[in-house]
């Protein structure tokens, strides 16, 4: 029997309308991706992008430039944009919480603590007095090796806390809360008393900014972003029946204690590596999610990869716009992600229209 | 085992409640089959002693019901005194401290949680609606049964019974844009695209009208008698209890009352688990509760 026989053909082409918009929004960052390798101090034209990527017919001045910076720098966004909105819709979910990003449960200030205790203890930035000498730091992978024991510790605190109190939505949120304004104030604390070479850094450090990784940590953050997303786009029902009430959900067979938590560490892990390489970039986990939910609604088999899709796009479009908005500055992408989405978050608030 | 020796084992609970504890006249079931063919004989649930605490608060004690195929029990008695509890353990959704509980000769206590959900469906008392549509809704019923991919099964099985419950038209609308009682049969569709032998329902029509609880609790009556399961639901309105159950189980401070069929449920009963006294009516052979205060 065919689909058309036993699926009415109105909810076959409800279904088609989500992919679609999927599958666009797809295309949408295949062509930002060669934009924005084709953009910055050297302008590259885009088929000398397609040459260079497929037959290694550019010029080897083009070739460094492509393969050393632009791609790396590209599919960075591309990854981390996807990390980053995949743990949103992942909180979102066993949270039960609208507000819950990446980073509620404190791991955004756990990392950016990690960092500072880093660049305080293993020495951080030079003598240097502009802006760019401040940012390089003497022991980059000490600082974020820091930076990700202590978001990955920050995360081990609130699996105790859950395990001791039962993984409800409220405890899990209430710890991170806590967890949060402890981490802060010990920034502050380090802030107050460090060296202004070093304040700079620490300070620097927590602009997010997706230049910062290498070949070496793209791969790194893609395997991890890969295996989590893997595991939780094979768990959507479960989501879907979380959505429909716990109570529902166990009723359909569905461990929630331990979905939340599985699905909480792959969130964790997911943003504990993005952090710790990238910096701080907000936004894209707390309202990817919420975009496309405007968009192909709460179903988790949708919005899901909906979400990775339009993470990478915001993310993608943000770090283009930053290279070249004040060329030849370059501003962190962090600063841009919420410039530029907000007021595409708010019109999808005001107009926006399920399908 | 024939139905007659079942009903007597279902509806005697010998000497384990104490002495609180009313049995139904041995004819009374016979009265109850005149009017549904309920109860063929099959023991498709059975609840063995148990018992059940929230931390150290002692909710459920010693509990013994059964439920057989074709059968509606209604489980009755006050607010708080452990209905739900007692609904919940029966899927497992909470564990009991002590008992065991068997659907179709499987001990739920060695089955996983999928497993669990393909034997029972459970529809709880409140439901969240998610920006899901209907027919997403009720396919998320199929849940336990599918792995990786949706089969074309499950679909067929979907849209059969969007269009019995008569939610065909409705399928493409987002649950939190439908009415309570609409919301009720999407919930109620659901347990049932789990292909479920027992359906729990947990205060089925408390939030709806009257031509809506005459509607769904039909609607549960046709299921079971079409499929051949049986449904355990608890219930605050007696008199829809009375109409639609085949047999009642009455609670009191954790334990079981009384366990009787339609006949059985007299004014005494009522008045020691509600503490108000009532007269029993028969009208057009239904009886109905009247309070006398």
């Amino acid at each position: 029997m065919t689909k058309e026989d036993t699926q009415p053909r109105s909810y076959t082409a409800y279904i088609g309308k989500k992919i679609t918009v999927i599958l666009i929004s797809v295309l949408f960052v295949v062509m930002m991706f060669f934009i924005s390798v084709s953009v910055g101090a050297v302008s590259i034209p885009i088929p000398d992008i397609i040459g260079t990527i497929f037959g290694g017919a550019g010029t080897s001045l083009y070739e460094r430039i492509i393969w050393n910076i632009r791609i790396p720098q590209a599919l960075t966004a591309i990854v981390a944009g996807a990390g980053l909105a995949i743990a949103g819709v992942t909180m979102q979910s066993v949270l039960r919480n609208p507000l819950a990003s990446p980073f509620t449960l404190g791991l955004s200030n756990a990392a950016a603590f990690g960092a500072a205790v880093g660049i305080l203890l293993f020495g951080a930035g030079t003598t240097g007095s502009s802006i760019a000498d401040a940012v390089v730091i003497n022991n980059p992978y000490l600082t974020t090796l820091s930076a990700f024991v202590f978001s990955i510790l920050t995360t081990v605190i609130i699996l105790l806390i859950a395990k001791i109190r039962g993984a409800t939505p409220e405890t899990m949120v209430l710890a991170g809360v806590a967890i949060s304004s402890l981490f802060t104030a010990g920034l502050m604390a380090i802030q107050y008393f460090v060296d202004d070479t070093r304040l700079a850094s620490i300070v620097f450090w927590q602009f997010g900014d997706v230049s910062r990784a290498s070949w070496f940590e793209l791969g790194l953050i893609s395997l991890i972003v890969l295996i989590c997303a893997v595991y939780i786009f094979y768990k959507r029902w479960d989501y879907n029946a979380i959505d429909a009430g716990e109570e529902t959900a166990k009723g359909l067979g569905v461990n929630v204690g331990r979905t939340r938590l599985i699905g909480m560490i792959a969130a964790s892990m997911i943003s504990a590596v993005i952090v710790s390489f990238l910096g701080i970039i907000g936004f894209v986990g707390l309202v990817c999610p919420h975009m496309m939910r405007r968009i192909v609604g709460d179903d988790h088999r949708f919005l899901i990869p909906a979400s990775i899709v339009c993470g990478s796009l915001l993310l993608l479009v943000s770090d283009t716009v930053a290279r070249t908005m004040i060329a030849p500055h370059v501003l962190p992408v962090a600063v841009l992600t919420s410039f530029l989405g907000a007021p595409v978050f708010i019109y999808l608030i005001i107009r926006g229209r399920r399908m | 085992m024939t139905g007659d020796h079942l009903d007597e084992e279902l509806h005697n609970h010998p000497h384990r409640h104490g002495d609180g504890v009313i049995h139904t006249h041995p004819h009374s079931h016979k009265h109850a089959h005149e009017h549904h063919n309920g109860g063929n004989g099959t023991a498709i649930l059975t609840v063995n002693g148990v018992d059940f605490e929230y931390r150290t608060t002692k909710v459920l004690e010693k509990i013994d019901v059964g439920v057989a195929q074709g059968e509606i029990l209604a489980i009755l008695g006050p607010n708080g005194v452990g209905k739900s509890t007692l609904l919940k353990c029966m899927n497992m959704i909470l564990r009991p401290k002590t008992g065991t509980i068997m659907i179709d000769e499987h001990d739920l206590g060695k089955m996983s949680g999928s497993e669990i959900a393909k034997k029972a469906g459970y529809v709880a008392q409140r439901n969240e609606a998610a920006r899901m549509t209907v027919f997403d809704s009720v396919l998320l019923g199929r849940k336990p049964h599918i792995g990786w991919k949706i089969t074309e099964h499950d679909y067929q099985l979907v849209y059969d019974a969007l269009e019995k419950f008569g939610l065909s038209e409705m399928q493409l609308r987002y649950i939190d844009e439908i009415s309570g009682g609409e919301l009720q049969r999407v919930c109620l569709c659901r347990a049932i695209v789990q292909e479920p032998s027992v359906l729990l329902l947990d205060e089925p029509t408390s939030a709806l009208d009257l031509s809506r609880q005459m509607e769904i609790l039909k609607l549960i009556r046709h299921v079971v008698d079409r499929h051949n399961c049986a449904t355990i639901m608890t219930m605050h309105d007696l008199n829809l209890a009375l109409r639609f159950a085949d047999r009642f189980v009455f609670m009191k401070n954790g334990e079981i009352y009384a366990s009787c069929d339609k006949s059985g449920v007299t004014p005494q009963i009522i008045e020691d688990v509600y503490g108000i006294k009532v007269e029993v009516i028969l009208h057009n052979e239904l009886p109905i509760v009247v309070p006398c205060e």
